[in-house]
């Protein structure tokens, strides 16, 4: 059986194609102004790195923000049941998952069967997320992907102590102003989603091992704040950002 | 008729009708209350109303005024008002709204009828005291202030007598600008009828004990303007009686407010006025019924403390030891309570950002919640009136998530 996911997040829109529980392939595209030509984009790369025909599918389901817009899919679900749908299939000894995309985070407890236990997710706002990191890369001339190498050159964490974004960008720009390092910046913006996210999983209770997922685990900074918060290592999947796609994938077979 | 409609019309609540016919006929009363020579007053939503009804005065609530405004979507031109008036956005939305309507008679209504006076009692939080005083300057008109002290833990023989010192004062102040002498003898006949109607509202919200339960929270949530507004009168015993002879039928008819009904959840805080359609759908299509709420069963839980023998008398100790006037710990024992009561498999919890009151400690509870019962909880952050605090998709992305979740432990 030919299954597939789409994960149409708020910033990148994500693809997988699994057959028998094995990942054939993965894409990942910029999600922009219209979420359904994204989502469709993403597949059909999907589809093709994998070579499969779209009629060869038999079922697709969609997950994220932009999971109603997807006309092909089959099943809606949401990225909660994905991510951890995706983490049980690859990583089954997993039983606490931290997933930070673009627009939220959350930190999900799974069960003994793979299943959602119980979940947190971020209050109502983007401090801790994928765009809080985006709007501070702007504010610091720096391409996001080296965020976590810079950090990882840091002499100290410089402090920031504004959990809302928009604040956060200001004491920023003041950090600049004063001639603060940048990789001391950076590595303070990871401790702060550090600590924010440490906070979320405490209210949840969390049990080992961990795993992140979603966009924000490519950022070796961030997940090293975490890690320290946390006292224990945290594992990263190579599939990190397109878990709940290829949970998409899973749920669509289960369907 | 299809058998689809045949079925909405079976679940409509027929009684709704004659409550739309109550409250427009008591609007109308409070608002021409200056041509047919009747006092109004103003009070808080736990405030002691039987006094007023003893001495005819038409009580007029700007909180239940306030869910209109939301429920009308006009909250959020209301609160940019009162905010360019120079009130904080993290002022509570219904204060707001309130500052705001009585400056330009805006809202669903008009406006409320010029106040006589106003009665505000601190048991549901604080901002009412400036709020009220901010009114009692607008509309230069005498204020009471009944100060209800916290229970952290208990209720004390001090704070009682505190407290009914205080009842005194309210009828001295009542006899003053009504200018005529309070009646003791129609006193008690209002509080028996509080009590009886206090005592009716608890059996409608208890029929959702049965399965399936024949209304929701949503229901409730509507249903309950007449315990708060006319609360004490015959008009409002009469009218619970009617939708209870409504609610036990559909018991024994096995009509359920939600179709095929396979969860059971209990509700925390404020509705969300401009989006109960929308949630009330929402949970419908999860087939989740929402069974009961800590809101509206505030407006009988003091019940265990009233006398209504002696209605004066006990209404220091009803009136302080509310809901929203006691500690965490006795909050959730009373949801765990409810939870036990109408067999509940979680917990929604509407974080409220104008009820700061009502909102702390909301964490707290969850986790003694899921500590002693293993119920899960779902956060929704909101606001009751001020629109630009509800983010759909996030809060949708939060329900179906939590409903998936509900439905994974089901099916385990």
């Amino acid at each position: 059986m030919i299954t597939a996911g789409v994960d149409i997040g708020s910033i990148t829109a994500k693809a997988a194609v699994l057959k028998e529980g094995e990942v054939l392939a993965v894409s990942v595209g910029f999600t922009g102004y219209n979420a359904a030509q994204a989502g469709m984009k993403v597949l059909a790369e999907a589809l093709a790195e994998a070579g499969v025909a779209m009629e060869g599918v038999d079922a697709v389901a969609a997950t994220g923000y932009g999971r109603r817009s997807l006309p092909v899919a089959g099943t809606i679900v949401t990225e909660i049941t994905c991510h951890a749908a995706g983490v049980h299939l690859l990583h089954p000894r997993i039983r606490t998952l931290v997933d930070i995309g673009g627009q939220d985070s959350k930190a999900i407890l799974m069960g003994d069967d793979g299943k959602v236990k119980n979940f947190v997710m971020n209050d109502k706002c983007a401090a801790g997320t994928g765009r809080f990191l985006e709007v501070m890369a702007r504010a610091l001339e720096v391409d996001l992907d080296s965020f976590g190498e810079l950090s990882q050159r840091a002499e100290r964490a410089a402090r920031i102590s504004n959990l809302c974004t928009v604040f956060a960008e200001s004491e920023v720009i003041s950090l600049i102003a004063a001639g603060e390092e940048r990789e001391n910046i950076i590595a303070g913006i990871h401790e702060a989603i550090g600590s924010r996210v440490f906070a979320m999983i405490n209210r949840l209770g969390y049990k080992e091992p961990i795993m992140m997922t979603g966009g924000v685990a490519k950022n070796k900074g961030v997940v090293a704040a975490l890690e320290r918060q946390l006292g224990c290592p945290i594992e990263i999947s190579p599939y990190a950002q397109c878990m709940g796609a290829i949970g998409a994938a899973v749920v669509a077979r289960e369907k | 008729m299809n058998a689809r409609t045949d079925e909405k019309e079976r679940k409509k609540i027929k009684a709704v009708k004659k409550m739309k016919e109550i409250m427009t006929f008591y609007y109308i009363d409070a608002k021409t209350a200056s041509e047919t020579g009747k006092k109004v007053a103003w009070i808080t939503s736990g405030g002691p109303v039987e006094p007023l009804i003893a001495m005819d005065v038409i009580p007029v609530y700007p909180e239940n005024h306030g869910a209109m405004i939301g429920a009308a979507k006009m909250g959020v031109e209301l609160c940019e008002k009162a905010e360019a008036m120079g009130y904080s956005g993290d002022l509570c939305s219904y204060a707001r709204s309130d500052i705001a309507c009585a400056t330009v008679n805006g809202g669903p209504i008009g406006g409320l009828p010029r106040p006589d006076m106003l009665v505000c009692c601190n048991n549901i939080c604080g901002t009412v005291l400036k709020w009220y005083e901010i009114q009692a300057r607008y509309f230069n008109c005498p204020l009471f202030i009944l100060d209800t002290p916290f229970c952290h833990t208990s209720f004390s023989a001090e704070a009682k007598r505190y407290v009914r010192r205080q009842i005194d004062e309210y009828i001295t102040f009542l006899e003053e600008v009504c200018k005529k002498p309070f009646d003791r003898d129609r006193m008690a006949e209002v509080g028996r009828l509080s009590i009886e109607g206090q005592r009716l509202w608890q059996a409608v919200l208890d029929t959702t004990i049965n399965r399936p339960a024949p209304m929701t929270a949503f229901d409730a949530f509507f249903h309950l303007a007449l315990i708060v507004t006319l609360r004490g009168t015959q008009q409002a015993v009469d009218y619970y009686r009617l939708l209870l002879d409504e609610m036990n039928e559909r018991v024994r008819e096995g009509v359920g407010a939600v179709d095929e009904e396979k969860y059971r959840l209990l509700w925390d805080n404020l509705p969300i006025w401009y989006r109960t359609k929308w949630l009330s759908d929402k949970f419908a299509a999860h087939g989740a019924c929402l069974v009961a709420d800590t809101y509206t069963s505030a407006w009988c839980s003091s019940l265990k403390y009233m006398n209504e023998d002696d209605f004066l008398e006990s209404m220091a100790e009803g009136y302080t030891r509310i809901y929203l006037n006691i500690g965490v710990d006795e909050m959730a024992r009373t949801v765990i309570a409810m939870i036990d009561k109408y067999g509940a498999d979680g917990l929604v919890m509407h974080s409220n950002r104008s009820c700061k009151p009502y909102s702390l400690g909301q964490y707290d509870i969850r986790s003694i919640v899921e500590r002693e019962r293993g119920v899960p909880t779902l956060i929704i952050e909101a606001d009751m009136c001020d629109e630009r605090n509800f983010a759909e998709a996030q809060i949708e992305g939060r329900i179906d998530a939590f409903m998936e979740m509900m439905a994974a432990k089901g099916s385990a």
